[in-house]
C-alpha cells in the first residue's frame, strides 16, 4: 500500500479560485458509500461540473490551484482520494484545512502553500495562457510558474517529505515500532 | 515549564518525536463507523495485519442508515454493503459493535460520551472531523482520514504534528433562549471559517463551567467548524457527575495558571444572541434578527437565495431538522418538547426530529417526550445522522430551506441544491411552529 513516489512535476494546472472549497464539494456524501479508494474521481466537484464553464471542463493539468482555506470540512479523505484518481498530484493554495493536508499527504498527494501574492500570480499566468506551466521541485520545496520565471519556497514536514520522496507510508512503519509502542503502554 | 491541558495530554501519549518534530501518537480510543473504516480494514488485510488492540476500538452504524423502519434490511444496496462491511470486520478483528437494532447504537459522538467510553485526559480519535465533541470530557479527542484510521488500527499510534494551543474564554450569564449552540456559532462568527485552523482550543470561562455536559459536547463538536483540530473543556464536577465517578489524576488536567497560549479570545456572553446562519459556510452566523451582511459573497448570496443587507426574519422555511451529533441528545429533546408541548407545527413544515442514539430515544420515550411532540405534530424518528448529512433517504429537495440544528451548512449538504440555515434548538422549534424564520424571544416570551 506504499504511496506514489513524489519528486518533481512540470504540468499544466487547473484554476479554482474560489475560497473555502468544503469537502463536501471535493466529493459529495451521496459518493462515499464505495467499499474501496479507486473510482471517486469520476465524481469530483461532481455538483459544480454539471456548469460547462466550470474550470475542469475547461482547462487540465497535475496541478490544482485553490483558493483561501481548501478542504475544510469533513474529514473524509475520499475528497483526497477524488483528487488523485481524476490525475492530480499537486494542490497548491494560500491555505490548507487541517485534515485535508494530512489526508493529502498520506495519499501521495502534494499540499503546496504559497502566499497570496504567488497564489494570484499563478492565476494571472493561467489567464494568460491557459497552457502556461509550473514546475514543483520536492526536494528543493520550490514551485516555479515557467512563463515567468517567478518562484517561491514552500514548507513541508520533514517527515512527510521522506515518506513522499520515498513513497513509504506510515503503516508499515508504525508497525516496525511495535515493541517501542508496547513499551509506552507497559509504562502508562 | 507551565504548560496548557492539551499540552500535559499530548505529551503523556507521545511515544515518540521524529525528525522535523512530528509526534508518533498513542490512541487510547478509537470509534470507527461504515463510511471512513472499510478501506482501512481493507489496507490492513492486504499487509496482513490484524487489529492490535481490538479492545480499544468501538463501532457503530450511524452515517448512512435509514431513521425509520431499522428492523428492516437496508433497502439502498449500497450502504447496505458498507454496513455488512463493517460488521464483518467487527466480527473478524473482536471489535464491539454497536449496530443498527442495538439497544446502545447511534451516533458515534453520542454514544461514546453517554457510554463512558471517553474519559477524561485520553485521546480519542475517530474517521469523522466532528470527534472534537468528545473534548467536553476533556479528552484530546479529533477527526482524522481513513489513512490514520488504518494506522491506529495496525498501531494504536498515528503520526501528527502538535497542534498550537488557543484559549477562547466567555463569560457571564447567557441571555434567555440563547443556548450552547448559539455560542459557538457566535464565536465561529467572530473568528471566521478558518480562524482556529492549525490549532487546538481550549474553551474556558464561567459560561462554560455553567454549562451541562451536553451543551459542552454542542461547543467542541463545532470546534472544527472554525478549523481548529478540536476542542476541550477542563474537567469539573459536571463532568464527574455526568460520568457517575472520579479519579484522583482527573483532578490534575487542567491548564497550569501561567500557561501560555499562542492564540487567545475573550467573550461576553452578554453579547450573544440566538443565532443562525445565512451562507454557505457556519462562519455566516447573525442575530436571528440581524441583516445579511453588506459585503457578502455573492457565490454564497446566489446559492441561498438572499441579498446583502436583507433580513432573514419572515422568510418561509420547508424544512426543520432537530439532531445529528451536534444537537441529538435528550437535553435537545427536552427542551424542543418543552417549546412545542401545547402548540401545533405550521402545516407547511416537515419536520425531523431524530435521536443521536437509541438511548436518546428511549429516554425520551420513557420521559414522556414523544408523547408531547406527537401531540405538536412531530414524530420522533429514529437514531442515525440522517439529514445531517443525507447519504440516507433523508434528503432535503433542491431550492428548499432547511432550518437545521446540525453543524454544516455547506452548498448540497442536505442534499443535492438544499439550503441549510444552521441554528439552536430554540430557532429551529420557533420555525417550525411559525413556518417561517422567526425570533424566538418572541414566540416563547411567556417562557424566558
Amino acid at each position: 500500500m506504499a504511496i506514489p513516489k513524489f519528486e518533481r512535476l512540470t504540468s499544466r494546472a487547473v484554476p479554482l479560485p474560489t475560497q473555502n472549497i468544503d469537502t463536501d464539494q471535493i466529493i459529495p456524501a451521496r459518493f462515499l458509500k464505495a467499499t474501496e479508494r479507486q473510482g471517486f474521481g469520476d465524481n469530483l466537484f461532481c455538483d459544480w461540473r454539471s456548469e460547462p464553464d466550470f474550470p475542469l471542463n475547461r482547462f487540465s493539468g497535475r496541478i490544482l490551484v485553490a483558493g483561501h482555506n481548501f478542504g475544510c470540512g469533513s474529514s473524509r479523505e475520499h475528497a483526497a482520494w477524488a483528487l488523485v484518481d481524476y490525475g492530480f498530484q499537486v494542490v497548491v493554495s494560500s491555505f490548507f484545512a487541517d485534515i485535508f493536508r494530512g489526508n493529502a499527504l498520506n495519499c501521495g498527494l502534494l499540499p503546496v502553500q504559497v502566499s497570496e501574492r504567488f497564489l494570484a500570480e499563478m492565476f494571472d499566468a493561467i489567464d494568460a495562457d491557459p497552457a502556461s506551466e509550473f514546475i514543483v521541485d520536492l526536494e528543493a520545496q520550490t514551485i516555479m510558474i515557467l512563463p515567468t520565471g517567478a518562484s517561491e519556497r514552500f514548507e513541508i514536514d520533514a517527515y512527510k517529505k521522506k515518506c513522499l520522496l520515498g513513497g513509504l507510508d506510515d503503516v508499515d512503519y508504525l508497525v516496525s515500532l511495535m515493541p517501542e509502542i508496547e513499551q509506552y503502554e507497559s509504562n502508562i | 515549564m507551565p504548560k496548557t491541558l492539551i499540552d500535559k495530554i499530548w505529551d503523556a501519549h507521545t511515544v515518540r518525536t521524529e525528525e522535523g518534530g512530528r509526534t508518533v501518537l498513542y490512541i487510547d480510543r478509537q470509534y470507527i463507523h461504515e463510511v471512513t473504516s472499510p478501506v482501512a480494514f481493507a489496507g490492513l488485510a492486504s499487509r496482513g495485519f490484524r487489529v492490535a488492540r481490538p479492545a480499544q476500538v468501538t463501532a457503530t452504524a450511524d452515517h448512512n442508515i435509514p431513521t425509520e423502519n431499522q428492523h428492516l434490511p437496508i433497502s439502498e444496496a449500497e450502504s447496505r454493503t458498507q454496513v455488512e462491511t463493517l460488521e464483518r470486520n467487527c466480527a473478524a478483528h473482536g471489535i464491539e459493535l454497536f449496530g443498527i437494532g442495538h439497544p446502545r447504537q447511534g451516533i458515534v459522538h453520542i454514544i461514546g460520551p453517554e457510554q463512558g467510553l471517553t474519559l477524561p485526559g485520553m485521546t480519542v480519535i475517530c474517521g469523522d472531523s466532528h470527534t472534537s465533541t468528545h473534548g467536553a470530557l476533556g479528552a484530546v479527542a479529533f477527526g482524522v482520514g481513513t489513512s490514520e484510521v488504518e494506522m491506529a488500527l495496525a498501531s494504536q499510534c498515528i503520526i501528527q504534528s502538535k497542534p498550537l494551543s488557543m484559549r477562547i474564554s466567555v463569560n457571564g450569564p447567557l441571555a434567555p433562549g440563547v443556548e450552547a449552540k448559539d455560542v459557538i456559532l457566535y464565536i465561529i462568527s467572530r473568528i471566521s471559517a478558518s480562524g482556529g485552523t492549525g490549532h487546538f482550543i481550549e474553551f474556558a470561562g464561567n459560561t462554560i463551567r455553567s454549562m451541562s455536559m451536553e451543551g459542552r459536547l454542542t461547543l467542541c463538536n463545532m470546534a472544527i467548524e472554525c478549523g481548529a483540530r478540536g476542542g476541550i473543556v477542563a474537567p469539573d464536577e459536571v463532568t464527574f457527575k455526568y460520568l457517575g465517578r472520579t479519579d484522583p489524576q482527573w483532578l490534575e488536567l487542567f491548564s497550569d495558571p501561567d500557561a501560555v497560549f499562542d492564540k487567545e479570545y475573550s467573550f461576553d456572553a452578554a453579547d450573544i444572541p440566538p443565532m443562525i446562519t445565512w451562507g454557505t459556510n457556519p462562519g455566516t452566523g447573525i442575530a436571528i434578527d440581524g441583516h445579511v451582511p453588506a459585503n457578502a459573497d455573492p457565490k454564497a448570496l446566489n446559492y441561498m437565495g438572499f441579498s446583502a443587507g436583507q433580513k432573514l426574519l419572515g422568510t418561509p422555511v420547508d424544512y426543520v431538522f432537530v439532531g445529528s451529533c451536534t444537537n441529538g441528545r435528550i437535553e435537545d429533546l427536552r427542551l424542543f418538547a418543552e417549546l412545542v408541548r401545547g402548540r401545533r407545527k405550521a402545516p407547511g413544515v416537515v419536520a425531523w426530529i431524530v435521536p443521536g442514539s437509541k438511548l436518546v430515544e428511549r429516554q425520551a420515550r420513557e420521559e414522556g417526550l414523544e408523547q408531547i411532540l406527537n401531540e405538536a405534530g412531530f414524530e420522533l424518528r429514529q437514531p442515525g445522522c440522517s439529514a445531517c448529512l443525507a447519504m440516507n433517504a433523508d434528503k432535503v429537495p433542491a431550492g428548499k430551506l432547511c432550518v437545521s440544528t446540525s453543524n454544516r451548512n455547506f452548498e448540497g449538504r442536505q442534499g443535492p441544491g438544499s439550503r441549510t440555515l444552521l441554528s439552536g434548538v430554540t430557532v429551529a422549534a420557533a420555525a417550525a411552529l411559525n413556518g417561517k424564520i422567526t425570533d424566538p424571544r418572541d414566540v416563547f416570551k411567556q417562557k424566558s
